[in-house]
């Protein structure tokens, strides 16, 4: 299916992140967003607020995050696509109704324009310490999706593909920008809708009496439904079974939590959406993502230039983390550069995958800036040694 | 286009400070053909007193997206003058808002040159458009972007109803900025004003 | 043949008539006897039915609690939320999906302690949601804990030696957040209550019906109250029925008079249509509905 024209900006423009984000939901077809303001990350919805009334669509203004991030729920189930933006604090808050949606497996998209942390942190300033988070941040045993773009035009079009995932495999999916994307700005193009592909919801063709609401398909993702259609369903974040209802044993507990994991798992392995570069003959391979993506890359420009034959392997989604690549990777590369924009977090995975087969080295940075490249060259050329 | 340019463009709330550069960034990346990274100062320092953005124009994909050394800087407050110029880079080319700015000493090796941005936008019967002024200034005397492109990002930055007016600006800091060319070029001094192209 | 012998004569095919509105395969329930929460659900159906509504566009949202379990036994589009965020998930539900009503189904502490911020904006805001709290002046579902709701002097779980801190009037709170329709009730009065219930169903903007209900399990027993009876005869000896009383005057005590009847039925313009008119003001034939693109 095409993108919906009413939504979709196709031209040129100069965008920052936020806004070419809020144009991707737009062309994703979201037509209800539910937000609180925080720094840096308001700007979406700011947009959104004042493009969605004639595109038709809601936007609304809660009260507080708790409130926005289960008002978009309840819009999903009422037959809309819904999302939500926030950083830091407001992120925490979050976590109750991510878990929620994972839960009841409602399609949605939370956009984190990730700050200084912890606690009130650094408003205005760039980091990338929510990943883990992003990943365990709501109680229990569960998977997400969570992509990083490195430009406007990627929050555009990351924007769209994480409706589509959503969509496909019916969880939140995380838009994890940083402060330095969101408000970077830079040519954005945006597409003929008819050159947009976005994946329907897959609504239930059956009749109600042979419909159970949480009954998984072979791709382990049950069919979608919508309120006032006559299905009279019930969902629940308690445990359920595929009718929906609570039940409280080991055996359900047991089939529906592996399931809320095992549907992600193709993600995890052939899918997993990454970029790279000078993979063939590397000796050193950097592994980044978001806005240290393109530092990294600086750094792999100057460390080619020293004769180091140094890869990129660029991580666009985190989650489900791309385990067999590294793994492989791993198995014919001496050592693997993580310079992340936190004191040690996707590098955890990274170690986790390479399983001692090639050393890791971390290249850290606290936030409030960007790592310079040099620091990340000195240490491809260590890694090198 | 040159392989990379950063400029940074500061005064205090109210001025236009960002917009101005989101037109030169416009200009680069939708008008001429080249890359453009705009990134602001936020915070409570952004609302109301001092105001800075950066933008970096390049042939090339841009990586770094922050402005280290200036190539340009346009300062259009006192503030802005003592804090980024020392960060200009060795033979850039400073610009001032000279009703504004009282230069105390000319940092070594910079290329200075001075518009009464806000005198001409008051002429034009707007103060407001002092922004716009001072991006025609900036097309004349860094000869960076084509003319055409800038113009063309100017009308592309402001209202329909809005337009005339920013053109007008433009054109008349673009004016005053080529008179100031020109005097220099009489005093046989056109060898330093094309030394930017090889910064 | 007595009269009483001749009534309890049930023939085989009989159905209760609520068992349609029920999801009758979750049944038995897992409410006390005595609890007055299974009232509130009789009378709810009777208000269904007597109003007219079309079942398939009556969305019933709850959070968490005894009452939060309302919405797991309602034979309709039914969401069982998170413990105090009924009320948003219903915002989304009824922005997205203006043509169904959306009953928020709740407790006292689900609904003003963890949900109290939301509960004030949405009737600020006039968001068309119909808000049925039963409210049993406790937590019950985990143990009988002290609730904004429970009366100065009570025994609770966590005020061993009663509760000293003031409670919130709830009928009070709503009218001063906003809210079009506030009548409070208690599952004595089910007569009224359905009447209420039903009133509301035919209503726009917020409405707030609070129902006050027995938890013999955990507050009536740890306050010496006797059982649910006792409680029953206790609201019809206490209850004084009010229209129109100053909801400030309506505040609960431990044993005093219950104030109950309609306090407020006002007429104010709900979120969606001073959305539509204000954005048709400003923005004149740019304007798009929205109900014609949720659907997706």
């Amino acid at each position: 299916m095409h993108a919906d024209p009413k939504g979709v900006l196709t031209g040129v423009h100069f965008l920052d992140g936020d806004h070419a984000c809020c144009e991707g939901t737009l062309a994703a077809g979201a037509r209800f967003s539910a937000g609180y303001p925080i720094t840096p990350s308001t700007e979406v919805v700011e947009r959104f607020a004042a493009r969605i009334p004639t595109v038709g669509g809601v936007f609304v203004q809660m009260e507080d995050e708790l409130a926005a991030s289960i008002a978009i729920q309840g819009a999903v189930w009422g037959g809309a696509k819904a999302f939500t933006v926030t950083s830091g604090p407001g992120f925490s808050l979050m976590m109750e109704h991510i878990g929620y949606a994972v839960m009841t497996e409602t399609p949605c998209v939370f956009v984190n324009v990730q700050r200084g942390g912890p606690s009130t942190g650094l408003p205005t300033l760039p980091a990338q310490a929510d990943m883990m988070q992003a990943r365990w941040g709501s109680h229990g045993d569960y998977g997400i999706i969570a992509l990083c773009p490195n430009s406007p035009q990627e929050c555009f079009d990351l924007t769209i593909t994480a409706f589509n995932l959503a969509e496909e495999f019916r969880v939140p999916v995380l838009m994890m920008l940083d402060e330095c994307v969101g408000h970077m700005t830079e040519k954005v193009i945006i597409p003929e809708p008819g050159q947009i592909e976005i994946t329907p919801r897959h609504l239930t063709q059956r009749p109600p009496e042979a419909f159970h609401v949480f009954e998984p398909g072979e791709n382990l993702v049950p069919e979608m439904v919508q309120a006032g259609d006559g299905y009279r369903f019930h969902i629940t974040g308690l445990t359920h079974d595929e009718r929906g209802y609570p039940s409280m044993n080991v055996e359900v507990q047991d089939r529906l939590v592996r399931r809320l994991q095992d549907k992600l798992k193709p993600l995890a392995n052939g899918r997993a959406l990454c970029e790279t570069e000078h993979l063939d003959d590397a000796d050193v391979v950097v592994v980044s993502y978001g806005i240290t993506s393109r530092v990294a890359q600086r750094a792999l420009q100057l460390a080619r230039q020293k004769g180091i034959r140094a890869g990129k392997f660029r991580i666009i989604q985190a989650w489900p983390f791309p385990e067999e690549r590294i793994r492989e990777l791993a198995g014919r590369v001496k050592a693997f550069v993580v310079p992340e924009l936190n004191l040690g977090q996707m590098v955890h995975e990274v170690e986790r995958a390479a399983a001692g087969q090639a050393k890791v080295i971390p290249v850290s940075h606290a936030g409030g800036g960007v790592h310079n490249p040099e620091a990340i060259l000195k240490a491809i050329v260590e890694a090198a040694k | 286009m040159r392989p990379l340019t950063e400029i940074r463009i500061a005064g205090f709330g109210g001025q236009g400070v960002i917009l101005a550069a989101a037109i030169v960034g416009k200009a680069a990346a939708l008008f001429q053909g080249g890359y453009a990274t705009m990134t602001q100062n936020f915070g409570p320092e952004a609302r109301g007193g001092s105001c800075s953005a950066q933008v970096i124009l390049s042939s090339e994909p841009i990586l770094y997206p922050y402005v280290t050394q200036p190539d340009v800087l346009v300062v259009m407050s006192q503030e802005a003058y003592t804090r980024f110029t020392p960060e200009l880079k060795h033979g850039g080319i400073l610009i001032l808002e000279q009703d504004l700015v009282r230069v105390d000493r000319f940092p070594d090796g910079a290329r200075v040159f001075g518009v009464p941005a806000t005198r001409l936008a008051e002429e034009l019967g707007r103060k407001v458009v002092l922004n716009v002024v001072m991006v025609g200034f900036f097309g004349a005397v860094t000869k960076l972007l084509d003319a055409e492109a800038l113009r063309r990002a100017v009308a592309d930055s402001v209202p329909p109803a809005l337009q005339k007016l920013n053109l007008e600006a433009f054109d008349q800091g673009y004016a005053y900025g080529a008179q100031a060319v020109g005097r220099l070029a009489e005093h046989g001094e056109v060898d330093s004003l094309d030394a930017l192209e090889f910064l | 043949m007595s009269e009483f012998e001749c009534v309890m004569e049930i023939p085989e095919d009989a159905r209760n008539p609520v068992e349609p509105f029920l999801r009758m395969d979750r049944m038995p329930h897992i409410w006390c006897p005595g609890c007055g929460i299974g009232t509130t659900v009789n009378c709810f159906v009777r208000a269904l039915l007597s109003s007219k509504s079309d079942l398939d566009h009556v969305a019933i949202v709850s959070g968490i609690g005894c009452t939060g379990r309302v919405a797991g036994y309602a034979n309709l589009d039914s969401f069982h939320t998170t413990h105090g965020r009924a009320i948003p998930f219903a915002t989304g539900l009824k922005l997205a999906n203006p043509k169904l009503q959306v009953v928020v189904y709740s407790g006292d502490g689900d609904l003003f302690a963890i949900g109290g911020n939301h509960f004030i904006h949405a009737a600020r805001r006039n968001m068309d949601l119909k808000v049925i709290c039963v409210n049993n002046l406790t937590y019950a579902m985990t143990g009988g804990q002290t609730a904004p709701t429970t009366p100065g002097q009570v025994i609770s779980a966590t005020a061993p030696y009663g509760v000293f801190e003031p409670a919130f009037n709830l009928v009070q709170l709503a009218e001063a957040a906003g809210a079009a329709y506030v009548a409070r009730w208690t599952t004595y009065h089910v007569t009224q209550l359905a009447r209420s219930m039903g009133e509301v169903l035919n209503k726009k903007g917020f409405c707030f019906i609070e129902v006050l209900s027995p938890c013999p399990t955990l507050y009536q027993r740890r306050n010496k109250m006797g059982d649910g009876l006792d409680t029953m005869k206790y609201y019809k000896e206490a209850s004084k029925i009010r229209h129109g009383a100053p909801t400030g005057e309506c505040a609960l005590t431990k044993s005093g008079e219950i104030v109950v009847g309609k306090f407020v039925d006002r007429d104010r313009p709900d979120y969606l249509e001073l959305m539509r008119t204000q954005l048709h003001e400003s923005l004149g034939e740019r304007y798009a509905e929205p109900e014609a693109v949720c659907g997706l």
